[in-house]
């Protein structure tokens, strides 16, 4: 964990998402997942606009948002809440938290693959994936599917490879103007 | 009418029945794809998670493209995500000329801009406002009677953008269902959500969402889907998902365009229905896929 400061600063752009949120909890009323979270949307923003980012980020609940925009819709203030959740999740993948490894790696593998080859090929990106999360048992959970998929010739075996670095390009220029960003 | 066509990255590989089933119905429906040269992925929902710019750099690349290639404006999307992933773009450009600008910074290395001129449009808006209820009605050659589809929506072509329907109360689907014969199953899971890539990441939360849905059509002869990310998880996990709530939660799931195409005559094989991961004999038999008819055209029951 980072200094204090910087912390307050990387929660930022989030604060201003949710600036003038009324806690009403429409969005935690209107979210599919929210059985499942440990902090509801409603006080996740308070956290946030609380700088309390070690709750946020021990708690699991902005991994848990699916994007299905309810509470961006039903948002009475008309916050981008949905953008909100994909802000912190951005910041989970930049900093690699170990808490949330198994979906900031599917997220990564996923894009690391369409930077390869400019599309997700889905083999090499689920294999990736399951290479990168270390757990030999969570492929078990998708093998009955992947030889159904492999068998109505959806998916071919494909070995992970470095591809022709296609968008290579656009995404380092992606980089080089966030970076630019931030140092402004 | 001509469309722009953006299949996106699952129509190429576990969603290739929607795009055959897309394609043979745009085409009974008198209406032209034109490909879109070289697009890329629209990042999905991974790329959001990983950085802003990028999940608008991606899309935006792919309007670029087809801005580049002819003058046609409307840009055929069949998947919600990827619909989405475009359509914030267009949504956005107008109004954040520091967006527009980065965008083109982006995109100014191959030689791409972006014009301002494309309309991503869903699938499901093509066939709701453009093709309409009596262009599917007049070219039915096989009625669909009997049968009760619920008809499901989804997220992402309903929210957060309303652009064809009520991102509420869901019911562009129904005057088709109609229109090919078929009674709408009432419910109002239509526009709830799947759980999208939870089914990789949190199954056990996807799985909770997905067995509501499937319980809640449990009356009806099959669910329609318009997106290849709620189909995938609609359909190839109904065996966990029974065990899981301890009840038989088996029911066909169909794309759409799979539907409609059947009733204007198209054959199982030319929808690409022997790729779809649950299709029940019962739904076959209800639906006059006979026997006969599918050894005629080949194809595996």
């Amino acid at each position: 964990m980072e200094t204090i400061e910087n912390e307050t600063d990387r929660l930022k752009p989030i604060q201003k998402i949710v600036q003038s949120c009324i806690q009403c909890g429409t969005c935690s009323g209107s979210c599919p997942n929210e059985f499942a979270m440990d902090y509801t949307p409603r006080t996740l923003w308070q956290m946030v606009l609380a700088n309390e980012t070690d709750d946020i980020f021990q708690s699991r609940t902005f991994t848990l948002c699916s994007a299905c925009y309810y509470c961006t819709l039903r948002c009475p203030r008309g916050l981008e809440l949905t953008d909100a959740m994909a802000a912190l999740k951005q910041l989970a993948v930049e900093e690699n938290m170990p808490r949330h490894r198994q979906s900031t790696l599917f997220y990564k593998n996923f894009v690391e693959s369409v930077r390869r080859h400019g599309r997700v090929r889905e083999m090499e990106f689920m294999t990736l994936y399951f290479l990168a999360l270390k757990n030999p048992l969570h492929p078990f959970g998708f093998a009955g599917l992947g030889a159904k998929l492999f068998m109505k010739k959806k998916i071919d075996l494909q070995l992970p490879s470095r591809g022709t670095g296609k968008l290579a390009p656009l995404f380092d220029k992606v980089a080089e103007l966030e970076k630019l960003e931030k140092e402004a | 009418m001509k469309y722009n066509y953006y299949p996106g990255c699952s129509l190429e590989g576990t969603a290739t029945e929607y795009d055959i089933a897309t394609r043979a119905f745009i085409k009974a429906a008198g209406c032209e794809l034109v490909d879109i040269d070289d697009w890329t992925c629209c990042g999905a929902s991974a790329a959001d998670a990983v950085s802003h710019l990028l999940s608008l750099a991606l899309p935006a690349r792919v309007i670029a493209l087809a801005e580049q290639q002819n003058d046609i404006d409307d840009i055929l999307v069949p998947c919600s995500a990827c619909y989405l992933n475009l359509k914030r773009v267009t949504t956005r450009i107008p109004s954040d000329l520091t967006l527009a600008r980065k965008l083109n910074l982006i995109l100014e290395q191959e030689g791409l801009a972006l014009a301002g001129r494309a309309r991503p449009r869903h699938l499901l808006d093509v066939i709701t406002r453009d093709i309409g209820p009596s262009g599917v009605r007049d070219l039915v050659t096989t009625s669909l009677e009997g049968l009760t589809i619920a008809p499901y929506y989804g997220c992402q072509c309903l929210r957060p953008y309303a652009v064809f329907d009520d991102p509420e109360a869901p019911v562009s689907m129904e005057p088709f269902i109609e229109a090919v014969g078929g009674r709408v199953h009432p419910w109002d899971m239509g526009g709830k959500c799947c759980g999208a890539s939870h089914m990789n990441t949190k199954p056990h939360v996807a799985m909770e969402l997905v067995g509501a849905i499937l319980k809640g059509a449990q009356t009806a002869d099959a669910i329609v889907t318009v997106c290849p990310m709620c189909q995938m998880n609609l359909e190839a996990h109904q065996k966990k998902i029974s065990r899981l709530h301890n009840e038989e939660l088996n029911i066909s799931i169909l794309y759409l365009p799979q539907l409609l195409g059947l009733a204007l005559g198209l054959s199982e094989q030319e929808v690409g229905m022997n790729l779809n991961l649950s299709v029940t004999r019962e739904f076959r038999n209800r639906a006059g896929l006979t026997m006969e008819k599918r050894e005629a055209i080949g194809n595996n029951p």
